[in-house]
């Protein structure tokens, strides 16, 4: 059983997909749609990453601190 | 800085104090679901943030989007679909919206919140993740066996699941810690199901060069027959890092993850899962996860081209050999000599050497190494655990 993957549609110049189509040639990207979800997925990713992640707090942290010299990690 | 957790915030289910009280008394009242210790692994993975962004098991909406694009619905890779399969006479009465408590071997083990019900297709699961529905792959085979029913929906630990390897046990916050008060950065971690051989020592060495430490972290939990145990694997790397490691840069610990065999997908579950424990780096194997012939020797590096915004980089290290010329451990691209200087790594021929009780040579395996493996009477799993 197939399902239909979801997408929608974004416009781009068409200036801009020409230059893409041409650039992607004998990369290994099949389609100018293929290589824009890559390249976003990318920066989307890269962005994401300039966030702060998990903190912990002081007292979560001196919980782990002394769990891990107890085991001789520290 | 170790790496941000898989979709930005380290899962933490596991329940404390009052509110633990309160859900075990709850769990007591509750329709009950057993699980099997595969489903229970995937539960403290779940709970302990080894598996974020996954709050719990699939629903049916993220476990399709992972079937059919490796991804959840919120668009974040994820490979291998983690869900709770159950009986449908289990299910009898039971609604959406309701909460369970999940027992494993009678005791209650965790508190879900059934959120969907839906059913599945086996025969899909295995073809997309594994490759294959044959039966002589383990993970498809192991998914026939299955129940007919999934079951969707966030979980609450209220319990740990009895543990062996309690020692070498760290979760994802704390290797985040450790690393921490290390002053490690650059994180680089590597799977293993193995003992030690020269090899593996060569690729982990060759990437702590430009990283500031190595963690090396051994699936333990289910096995096959024939693959080494838990016990030997840890003991064989305990010994290697003491006469082999600089004792700051590495830190050995025990993951308690089911293996599926998946391949490719496997491997990039893998690096996922690594980057929640801090790691920035991800050494893949050839070969990774596979089993038999069912993959390509380099599919599993070759997917990782399909993931952009994994947030873990892959190093893919070619295979190393000894080369009596050099004098060490080399690779195809750093090694001009022929055949005859080189000594092929071959775990298969240290696998026989080991049953006849011979040390294998010094190219292959180091002596200390060797020597505690030798000391261990049962070396393999023999037979299939049942719980
Ligand atoms: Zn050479």
């Amino acid at each position: 059983m197939e399902r239909k993957a979801k997408y929608t549609t974004v416009s781009i110049p068409l200036s801009l997909y020409n230059r893409i189509k041409e650039m992607i040639k004998d990369t290994g990207f099949t389609s100018v749609s293929q290589f824009v979800i890559y390249v976003l997925r990318e920066v989307v990713a890269s962005y994401e990453e300039e966030k702060q992640g998990t903190v912990f707090s002081e007292e979560e942290k001196q919980e782990i601190i002394e769990k891990l010299r107890k085991l001789g990690y520290l | 800085m170790v790496s941000r957790p898989h979709g930005g915030r380290l899962v933490n289910r596991v329940a404390k104090g009052n509110r633990r009280q309160r859900l075990l008394e709850e769990a007591r009242e509750l329709p009950k679901i057993p699980v099997d210790l595969h489903r229970a692994i995937d539960l403290e993975d779940i709970a302990y943030g080894a598996f974020s962004p996954l709050e719990g098991f699939l629903v049916e909406d993220d476990y399709l989007n992972v079937l059919d694009n490796m991804r959840l619905s919120n668009d974040l890779p994820w490979t291998i679909p983690i869900v709770l399969d159950v009986n449908p006479q289990q299910l009898q009465g039971l609604r959406e919206g309701d909460d369970v408590a999940l027992v494993y071997r009678g005791d209650p083990l965790a508190v879900m919140r059934v959120e969907n019900i839906y059913d599945w297709d086996k025969k899909e699961f295995s073809v997309k993740v594994f490759k294959t529905d044959s039966m002589k792959h383990p993970g498809a085979a192991r998914t026939y066996q299955r129940e007919d029913k999934l079951v969707g929906g966030e979980i609450d630990l209220i319990n740990n699941v009895p543990n062996p390897f309690q020692e070498y046990t760290l979760w994802p916050a704390e290797t985040r810690v450790l690393f921490e008060e290390r002053g490690w950065k650059r994180i680089v971690a590597f799977q293993t199901r193995n003992v030690p051989h020269r090899g593996h020592e060569f690729v982990q060495k060759a990437a702590l060069t430009f990283t500031d430490g190595l963690l090396i972290h051994p699936l333990i939990g289910w096995k096959k027959p024939g693959d080494y145990r838990d016990e030997v694997i840890l003991a064989a790397y305990k010994t290697l890092i003491k006469h082999y490691y600089p004792q700051d840069v590495v830190v050995l610990s025990a993951l308690r993850m089911n293996m599926n065999y998946a391949g490719p997908r496997e491997a990039i579950h893998h690096a996922i899962v690594r980057k929640n424990f801090g790691a920035t780096h991800f050494i893949v194997g050839r070969d990774h996860a596979g089993v038999k012939d069912f993959y390509g020797p380099y599919e599993a590096w070759e997917i990782f081209r399909e993931f952009p915004d994994l947030g873990i980089t892959p190093l893919f290290i070619r295979e190393a050999f000894y080369c009596k010329k050099c004098g060490g451990m080399v690779t195809e691209k750093t090694c001009p000599h022929g055949g005859e200087y080189r000594v092929k790594i071959s775990g298969t021929r240290i696998r026989e050497m080991l049953k006849r009780g011979e040390i294998p040579p010094g190219e292959m395996m180091r002596p200390e190494v060797a020597k505690v493996l030798l000391s261990f009477d049962k070396l393999f799993v023999e037979e299939q655990r049942r719980d």
